[in-house]
């Protein structure tokens, strides 16, 4: 399996109040010594508790903390990442149509015929038909929002996709259509995911692997039946005894 | 609802009428703002001078409209010039933060924190008075107000998961600050605006009214507001029609604004 | 056994939502003594309605109510403000989602715990102190007499969630009412916070009417369960039965949904 990711002994620090005249303010280390791959057409799952780490490790793999050490080798061009909150991550002064187009017009290389196509097909793809591109991102529903991020992220079909926590905003029977759509992209455009979730079920249900975080360290990471069926860490006993 | 739409029908009714009459003012008056008629002192308004005449026999109504002119000239164009200044300021502080955001706006901390009037004094006293001398002064002090919201707006909207979004997807910073944020912080922007024309005209008024703004025989508001306080008892007209003229140019503005931020308040 | 709560056809329209739109739909349930009943549903379901009408917390200035609710022989839409208030703080104690935001951040959290004593009782200062540590030991917040000097922003998520349940149990009420619980918190300290209702049941008897849209948490807690949808109860009965042989469409909709380690999706 081609990498798509590999992250090697990544530390990343965090400085609290930084003041005006440059004296440093206390430096935290965050993560410590991570390290994983994750392989194309994979999907990894990254558990852990609030605090644990997990969103900055997503943070810091996309370029947003700049306070670290180690290797993070991206084997393919941008990853695009979806957000927990639906309500946040649509811009809403734009049509859901100008959303989706956003991504093209900026990668280039498209004219504006090709780009409307594609925009209603990954319309298409993510089950909303072509009068949503005309729409207000406050006219929509949570899921269908989610829908929308999901379109934004994929259009531009990136290798790499990080997905925090995607459905722990939305209701129990959105959450498995918009599980099921993720899975369904990933077949059709060869999508690797990196899936943060508390959710372990949800975790099971869709990912081959798993990596389990903990005080900024990745104490467990295995094949998600092995990692159920035999848990070694102390740790990945407790939260799945939690979530039985 | 409703509420809102009468606020919009009002304000919008009053700044018609009102920008009507002042592009009308630039072309045509029913007599020249300037021409004295000394056979015609202080007539009371009648059909043949709606506001009356002034102690030089001029017609009231026209030096009004052309007065009103030259204010909102340079109310729009104090608001152009800080409002444009202080979009690219405030959006580059609030986008970028760090040492040059802290000394930005500690500088427009200062401008704000002396007396504006003092400021526009000294500016004037260097310049010299006159029209764009007035824009240029008060232009200046109008920066920090629009500065200060555009920034805050834009510190709130960095950390917004949709500008994430386009960042990961490759937008360049300039894309990012004027096509995605820029247009959410319109509707903040646009009560800024009309505050500030507002101020403007009251500014330029009372600059004209202490006789450092607009001199004679051009005609502000302001400055025949001044000229008319000594006739106060004996020509009381002179001094209601211009003050009326300042009070509707402002209420129409106000009510306008509030009823377009209640029409988008309501969806 | 005697019903501590009995709702009988509650109907709640706001005065902004269009005419023929009820937020609460004609919802009858009860919940016996000593029993834990599950409200289940999902966002706009109105199940969140429903525990505000039972709290008193929706003012009636911007909604209107039909049907009765019934705590403990006190029918509350009879009662004046001031009874329903005394009602309240005398027989029931909610418990909300959201730890962080339900505790006022400049006060401590012993006075916060004492305040509904402080309101309803006349107890002297020190009686108040003593049976806020009392309820602190109830809700296993470790080391009372520390914690009883905190603000909230020095206790965990969990710690908070467990100060709010010894204000709620403080004045000993008969029924707990608990709104999403556990949906703000991590897992390990969801099931903590879980048994500790549980034992809360047990060992006070207390009745528990929890909102929730967590089937899991359901299943885990209640004996019973009632399911709304669209402002109404579509199914309602034992936890067993209804987990086991659910009859409404949506009821089998909604357990279809939840993740389990039956099957996968990949």
């Amino acid at each position: 399996m081609e990498p798509v990711l590999e992250v090697r002994n990544l530390n990343t620090y965090y400085t609290e109040g930084r003041s005006l005249f440059g004296q440093k303010g206390r430096r935290h280390q965050v993560l410590k010594d991570v390290s994983f791959t994750i392989g194309q057409g994979e999907i990894v799952g990254l558990v852990g508790e609030s605090g644990s780490g997990k969103t900055t490790l997503a943070r810091t793999i996309l370029g947003f903390v700049n306070d670290y050490e180690g290797q993070i080798i991206h084997h393919s061009d941008r990853p695009q990442m979806v957000f927990q909150d639906p309500f946040g991550s649509l811009n809403p002064s734009f049509t859901i149509g100008k959303i989706l187009e956003e991504p093209l017009i900026i990668k280039g290389g498209y004219t504006a015929a090709q780009r409307k196509d594609e925009v209603y097909e990954m319309l298409r793809q993510v089950g909303l038909d072509e009068s949503y591109a005309e729409r207000m991102p406050n006219e929509l529903s949570g899921g269908q929002r989610q829908r929308v991020s999901i379109a934004s992220a994929v259009i531009t079909k990136p290798k790499l996709v990080i997905a925090d926590e995607p459905v722990s905003a939305l209701d129990v029977t959105i959450q498995a259509q918009i599980l099921r759509l993720l899975v369904d992209l990933k077949k059709k455009y060869d999508l690797s995911y990196l899936f943060i979730s508390h959710d372990l079920n949800v975790v099971y249900q869709i990912c081959s692997r798993v990596l389990v975080m903990e005080g900024g360290s990745i104490v467990e990471q295995n094949d998600t039946d092995e990692l159920f069926k035999n848990p070694r860490h102390p740790y990945t006993k407790a939260l799945l005894k939690a979530a039985e | 609802m409703k509420k809102g739409n009468l606020f919009l029908y009002i304000g919008g009714a009053i700044s018609a009428i009102m920008s009507f009459l002042i592009i009308l003012g630039y072309f045509w008056t029913p007599y020249s703002p300037t021409a004295m008629n000394v056979g015609a002192k202080f007539q009371a308004p009648s059909l043949e001078h709606l506001m009356g005449t002034d102690n030089f026999g001029r017609d009231i109504f026209s030096r009004v409209i052309d007065g009103a002119g030259t204010t909102f000239f340079i109310a729009v164009s104090v608001v152009a010039i800080g409002c444009a200044l202080g979009i690219l300021i405030g959006s580059l502080c609030g986008y970028y933060g760090g040492l040059p955001d802290i000394i930005l706006t500690r500088i427009c901390d200062s401008i704000t924190a002396f007396p504006s009037f003092l400021l526009a004094l000294v500016i004037i006293s260097i310049m010299g008075s006159g029209k764009y001398n007035i824009i240029f002064a008060l232009g200046i002090l109008f920066i920090p107000s629009f500065a200060r919201i555009v920034r805050s707006e834009f510190a709130r909207y960095r950390d917004l998961n949709y500008i994430k979004s386009a960042r990961l997807m490759g937008a360049g910073s300039f894309r990012i600050m004027f096509r995605h944020i820029l247009p959410n912080t319109f509707p903040v922007l646009l009560s800024a605006i009309t505050i500030g024309f507002n101020n403007a005209v009251l500014s330029e008024a009372s600059m004209s009214f202490l006789s450092i703004g607009i001199q004679p025989p051009d005609a502000s508001l302001g400055s025949m507001l001044s000229d008319s306080q000594i006739y106060l008892g004996s020509a009381p007209w002179y001094a209601l029609g211009t003050g009326a003229v300042i009070i509707l140019l402002i209420l129409g503005f106000s009510l306008l604004s509030e009823g377009l931020q209640r029409m988008s308040k309501n969806g | 056994m005697a019903d501590m709560l009995n709702v009988k056809d509650l109907k709640v329209h706001f005065h902004n939502a269009p005419e023929e739109k009820f937020a609460v739909n004609g919802v009858s349930f009860s919940v016996k003594e000593g029993e834990i009943l599950g409200l289940v549903g999902e966002s706009g379901s109105g199940k969140t309605v429903t525990a505000m009408s039972i709290s008193g917390l929706l003012p009636k200035n911007r909604a209107d109510f039909f049907g009765s609710i019934t705590l403990d022989g006190s029918e509350i839409f009879q009662c004046s403000e001031k009874e329903i208030l005394s009602i309240l703080g005398d027989k029931l104690g909610i418990v909300f989602q959201e730890p962080m935001t339900s505790m006022n951040p400049v006060m401590r959290i012993g006075p916060q715990i004492e305040e509904a004593l402080r309101v309803h009782t006349n107890l002297s200062k020190d009686e108040r102190r003593q049976r806020a540590l009392e309820a602190m030991a109830q809700a296993e917040l470790g080391e009372p007499e520390k914690v009883y000097k905190k603000y909230p922003h020095e206790l965990s998520g969990g710690m908070l969630q467990r100060a709010m349940i010894a204000a709620a149990i403080i004045s000993r009420p008969k029924l707990l009412l608990a709104d999403e619980p556990t949906t703000a918190l991590d897992v390990t300290i969801q099931a903590e916070i879980l048994s500790l209702l549980r034992r809360l049941n047990m060992e006070h008897n207390m009745a528990i009417l929890l909102i929730s849209h967590d089937l899991h948490v359901v299943r885990r807690l209640c004996s019973r369960v009632a399911v709304m949808q669209q402002g109404k109860i579509v199914e309602e009965g034992l936890v067993e039965d209804i987990f086991k042989n659910p009859q409404h469409p949506y009821t089998k909709k909604l357990l279809d949904a939840i993740p389990t380690r039956d099957r996968k999706l990949i």
